[in-house]
């Protein structure tokens, strides 16, 4: 049975046994060619019909693309001073994927090169943010004697390299950290936006992109085009050897409209003050100097800032944080008038010999209720041109009542206020400038002629920007054109060399008679002269400055209450404004100042004022005793 | 005098045979000195092992059959004696328990299984060939299995796998009835679920990735990936000699070993895959002849077993590199990188050559 014969069976016939054992072996031939056919054909499958797959696959394998990241852009200010470089330094980088355990070598790491909790932090941090196989920055900055150490001990550190990375460094600290911001490393929100725009290819191996200021807006001209490099790479990821090379083109180098010596200036102006200052070329657009004072070290965020620096920066009352030329919303106060005593004037709401009697306040037909002048027991007479030199609040109460909210706005909205500058760099705010709609749509409530009144005086509903308040200064100096500010005044181009400089850019343009213009700016003049607001600022001044002082109120004051500056709080002292341009005719420069809790307009922003003019139309530094009347607190008054 | 001492040296050695071996020898050893990374250090190395091997079969040729068959009992006890050793007392590596130290060197007693079982099993129906009972293939199979299960349990699927196979063929050329067969398949593929609770987890994994290699690439399925990516590009004629990206660039893994034949694919072309599958076709057909013609039961049953065992090794290994069977551990014959397996098929082949040889002796 279980043989070939009957179960039992003698089996004696020799020819018979060969003749079956020949039978199996035929069988097994049979199934060795069958096998070897099998073979063959899974052979021909593999090498002749998916060879072409299989081509592709092995070239996939062995050539890899390695990016070659290109060098971020240069920002330096119209002289060619840089506020924003790059600098070659070593870091020490590990590749997670490559090492066993990373807190063992970390530790051994930290025995021959000096790594502080807040590398680690910082690293863990990246590490979380990571993709896979990727090098990342444990220490940065080695210096020669750290690289040489790591040089010996490399053959211990499988998976940990030094490199030369370059570094984004701002030399200026916060002089310029509202102005060119900073980079900082990209982060799953900056992909997602990336690769919505289709820029994500741009952007392998780079680990950092502009997360505010300049830096931010000017990302794509200032990150370059990423270049690569086809490299034969073994199965280890190792490079073997070049293909092909297709350098990265680097960056656009930006040139500022800014003058660093003048934003130093006007910085050091500000003393102890908080504030902001934004100066313009009225003609053009361009920004000469853009303060925000506290400002902040950018360089402390650009590879993630740590929890101590960004407590200090945040909690701090000074807000250092906080642009306040670009997002700080004031009440523009008595800068306000020179644009509604324009606004009447040009509305044949009032002409230039229109006089009133100022009791030392205001109240509306019907009603007993005062709307009182700063100063007590009224100016006597006062006509257009007094109302802006003494600074007269009853006229304009009156004049925003005649004028009535809808004139005011759409006037007023010619000059940029409550929209949008369109400044290059992102996050402005626009400020409000009151209308009946906007009450409507923020409150619900109807406007009243109530509203009105203190809208007259910059006052109530009214808010701006100083960069805002810069600019309608700008459109009054150069005759009702409204420009668009601009930090950039030129971009140069990293491949061509060539320069192009940004045209200057109109936004709204109103036809304003030259006469009545004359009119306020003679008025604004005689506010830097004696009997003016801003007397002393304006002393001695070798070139006629056409200026405006204001205050805005920080906090309300009761009917009948007096508020006397040395008895409030510092923090609740009124903000000081100025508004200024120069030289009244022929205006090369136009400026707003604002001074947080600075009290009058007079003493201590004009004066600033006054430093940045000096510099940037006579190149006149200022001696120390001017320097020191900035922060004396003056006798003058609104 | 100077020429009959050479005849006398060659006179248990066939020609054929040879010729195949020798072609067989040289495209391993170019294939090698590739794979090896342009390396003579692995090429002198399997020089020095195919001496050794040649040298183990020349002397096998010249032991007469009967000879052989009187040794098979003893070797294949003390084969046994050696698995048990290893068991007991064996070293590991790569997570598997094969060798066993004895004194200066360590040996892998389940190679020698390879030879013994086969040897004892044709030994022992040729003791038997009287008068073939039931109770001699029960013998003869539990002569197979015990081995077998010590080799399975180390684990070493793919040596296990051989001498299941060199000794099936023993039983399968000695006669063993259809019916048994068709039972044993049928019993085996209901135990197969059975089986497979007892495989190891890497074993499962292996037959897995079979299926479908792409699942694990960067694991398991990445040798296969990798191997059909170097045959497959290699096209027909490949891309010449020391040009292989894949084996140069070390995407390829053991290239110099049991993965031999995608470096001969890449860097040959289908040229080249096909003049091998030719070349173990001549020691085949060769064998087959050898064996048809063996004047013993012995002779046909051991050189049979021999030969189709021969053609297993080269089978599976083709089979395993191209993506068609599982990976087990079993070289390309002739051509992979290792003195063990080399010596063991060349031992098989001497006694080919001893059986062809002595043949005339007997029938005289």
């Amino acid at each position: 049975m279980l043989f070939g014969m009957k179960s039992g069976t003698v089996l004696r016939d020799n020819q018979q046994e060969l003749h079956h054992f020949r039978v199996r072996l035929a069988l097994a031939a049979a199934f060795v060619l069958l096998a070897f056919a099998l073979l063959a054909t899974r052979l021909f499958y593999l090498q002749v019909v998916q060879h072409e797959h299989y081509h592709t696959l092995a070239e996939n394998n062995r050539i890899s693309i390695v990016p070659i990241v290109p060098n971020r852009g240069l920002i330096l200010d119209r002289n060619g001073v840089a506020l924003a470089h790059n600098y070659s330094a070593y870091t020490l980088e590990i590749t997670p994927s490559k090492v066993g355990s990373l807190e063992e070598t970390i530790n051994e790491l930290a025995d021959i090169i000096e790594i502080t909790p807040r590398d680690r932090r910082r690293f863990k941090k990246l590490l979380d943010e990571s993709k896979n196989f990727e090098t990342l920055p444990i220490r940065s900055r080695l210096t020669e004697v750290e690289v040489a150490k790591f040089a010996v001990n490399r053959y211990r550190f499988p998976g940990v390299e030094i490199k030369a990375r370059l570094f984004r460094h701002y030399p200026h600290t916060e002089l310029f950290s509202h102005v060119v911001g900073h980079i900082g490393r990209i982060s799953d929100r900056d992909v997602a936006r990336l690769e919505e725009e289709e820029l994500l290819a741009n952007y392998r191996g780079t680990d950092h992109i502009g997360k505010q200021g300049l830096e931010q807006s000017y990302e794509k001209l200032l990150h370059g085009i990423t270049g690569f490099e086809q490299v034969e790479t073994d199965a280890g990821g190792r490079a073997v050897r070049t293909l092909s090379r297709n350098p990265p083109i680097s960056g656009d180098t930006l040139y500022l409209s800014i003058d660093s010596k003048l934003q130093a200036l006007a910085v050091k102006a500000f003393g102890k003050y908080r504030g902001s200052l934004v100066a313009i070329d009225p003609k053009t657009g361009e920004v000469l100097a853009f303060v925000s004072q506290p400002g902040f070290d950018p360089n402390l965020f650009v590879d993630g800032i740590d929890t101590a620096n960004w407590e200090a920066y945040s909690n701090s009352p000074d807000k250092p944080l906080n642009n306040r030329a670009l997002r700080g919303q004031y009440p523009p106060g008595s800068t306000f008038k020179p644009f509604m005593a324009l606004a009447g004037l040009e509305l044949n709401k009032r002409t230039p010999s229109y006089s009133i009697s100022d009791p030392g306040y205001y109240m509306l037909p019907g009603s007993s209720h005062r709307y009182r002048d700063w100063k007590v027991g009224g100016h006597g007479t006062v006509d257009l041109h007094k109302s802006i030199v003494i600074s007269c609040d009853t006229y304009y109460y009156g004049l925003a009542v005649d004028m009535g909210i809808d004139n005011i706005t759409s006037f007023m909205s010619h000059f940029g206020f409550g929209r949008k500058t369109g400044i290059d760099i992102e996050g402005e705010q626009i400020g409000v400038l009151p209308s009946q709609a906007w009450k409507m749509k923020r409150f619900k409530q109807k406007w009243y002629t109530g509203d009105t009144v203190s809208v007259g005086i910059g006052q109530g509903y009214n808010l701006a920007t100083p960069l805002q308040l810069a600019v309608a200064t700008a459109a009054l100096a150069n005759g009702g054109q409204l420009m668009r500010p601009r930090m950039v005044r030129s971009i140069q181009n990293s491949k061509t060399g060539q320069t192009r400089t940004l045209p200057a850019e109109i936004l709204d343009s109103l036809p304003i008679k030259p006469e009545n213009l004359e009119r306020v700016k003679a008025a604004m003049v005689d506010v830097n002269r004696p009997g003016g607001t801003a007397a002393r600022a304006g002393a001695g001044a070798e070139y006629l400055i056409a200026g405006k002082t204001g205050t805005a109120q920080v906090v309300a004051i009761k009917q009948g209450q007096k508020y006397v500056e040395s008895q409030v709080a510092e923090r609740h002292r009124d903000h000081a404004l100025f508004i200024a341009f120069a030289p009244a005719d022929n205006p090369r420069i136009a400026l707003a100042i604002l001074v947080e809790n600075g009290g009058h307009g007079g003493s201590t922003a004009a004066p600033i004022s006054r430093t940045v003019m000096d510099y940037y139309l006579l190149g006149k530094l200022p001696k120390e005793e001017i320097a020191k009347e900035f922060t004396e607190p003056g006798a003058e008054h609104d | 005098m100077i020429r009959r001492l050479l005849n006398r040296l060659v006179a248990h050695l066939d020609g054929y045979l040879l010729l195949a071996l020798a072609l067989l020898v040289l495209l391993g050893l170019v294939v090698l000195y590739s794979a090896a990374g342009e390396d003579y250090h692995f090429v002198t190395r399997q020089l020095m092992n195919l001496g050794v091997a040649f040298g183990v079969m020349w002397v096998v040729a010249n032991i007469p059959p009967q000879h052989l068959a009187r040794l098979g009992l003893p070797v294949y006890i003390i084969g046994l004696l050696l698995l048990l050793g290893v068991a007991l007392f064996g070293d590991i590596s790569h997570g598997a328990r094969r060798w066993l130290h004895i004194g200066v060197t360590r040996i892998q007693p389940s190679e020698i299984m390879k030879i013994a079982v086969p040897l004892v099993l044709a030994w022992y129906f040729d003791r038997h060939s009287a008068a073939l009972r039931i109770k001699d293939f029960i013998v003869a199979t539990l002569l197979l299995l015990v081995p077998v299960a010590f080799i399975l349990k180390q684990p070493d699927l793919g040596t296990s796998l051989i001498v299941s196979a060199a000794g099936f063929y023993v039983l399968f050329l000695g006669g063993l009835s259809w019916r048994v067969m068709l039972g044993l398949a049928v019993t085996g593929a209901a135990s197969m679920p059975l089986l497979w609770s007892l495989l190891h987890d890497y074993q499962r994994q292996r037959v897995l990735t079979l299926l479908d290699p792409t699942q694990d690439p960067l694991g398991t399925g990445y040798h296969i990936i990798q191997s059909t990516i170097a045959m497959g590009s290699g096209g027909l004629f490949g891309k010449g000699w020391l040009n292989g990206t894949q084996t140069h660039l070390e995407f390829l893994p053991e290239r110099h070993t049991d993965f031999i034949l995608a470096v001969l694919a890449e860097e040959f072309g289908l040229f080249g895959s096909v003049t091998l599958l030719i070349i173990y076709l001549l020691v085949i057909g060769r064998g087959m002849v050898i064996a048809a013609n063996a004047p013993t039961l012995f002779g046909r049953l051991f050189a049979g077993s021999i030969v189709l065992t021969f053609f297993t090794y080269a089978f599976v290994n083709i089979g395993m590199v191209s993506g068609i069977l599982p990976v087990v551990g079993v070289p390309l014959p002739m051509v992979s990188y290792g003195g063990t397996s080399i010596v063991t098929l060349l031992f098989g082949i001497g006694a080919l050559m001893s059986i062809q040889t002595h043949r005339k002796l007997i029938q005289t």
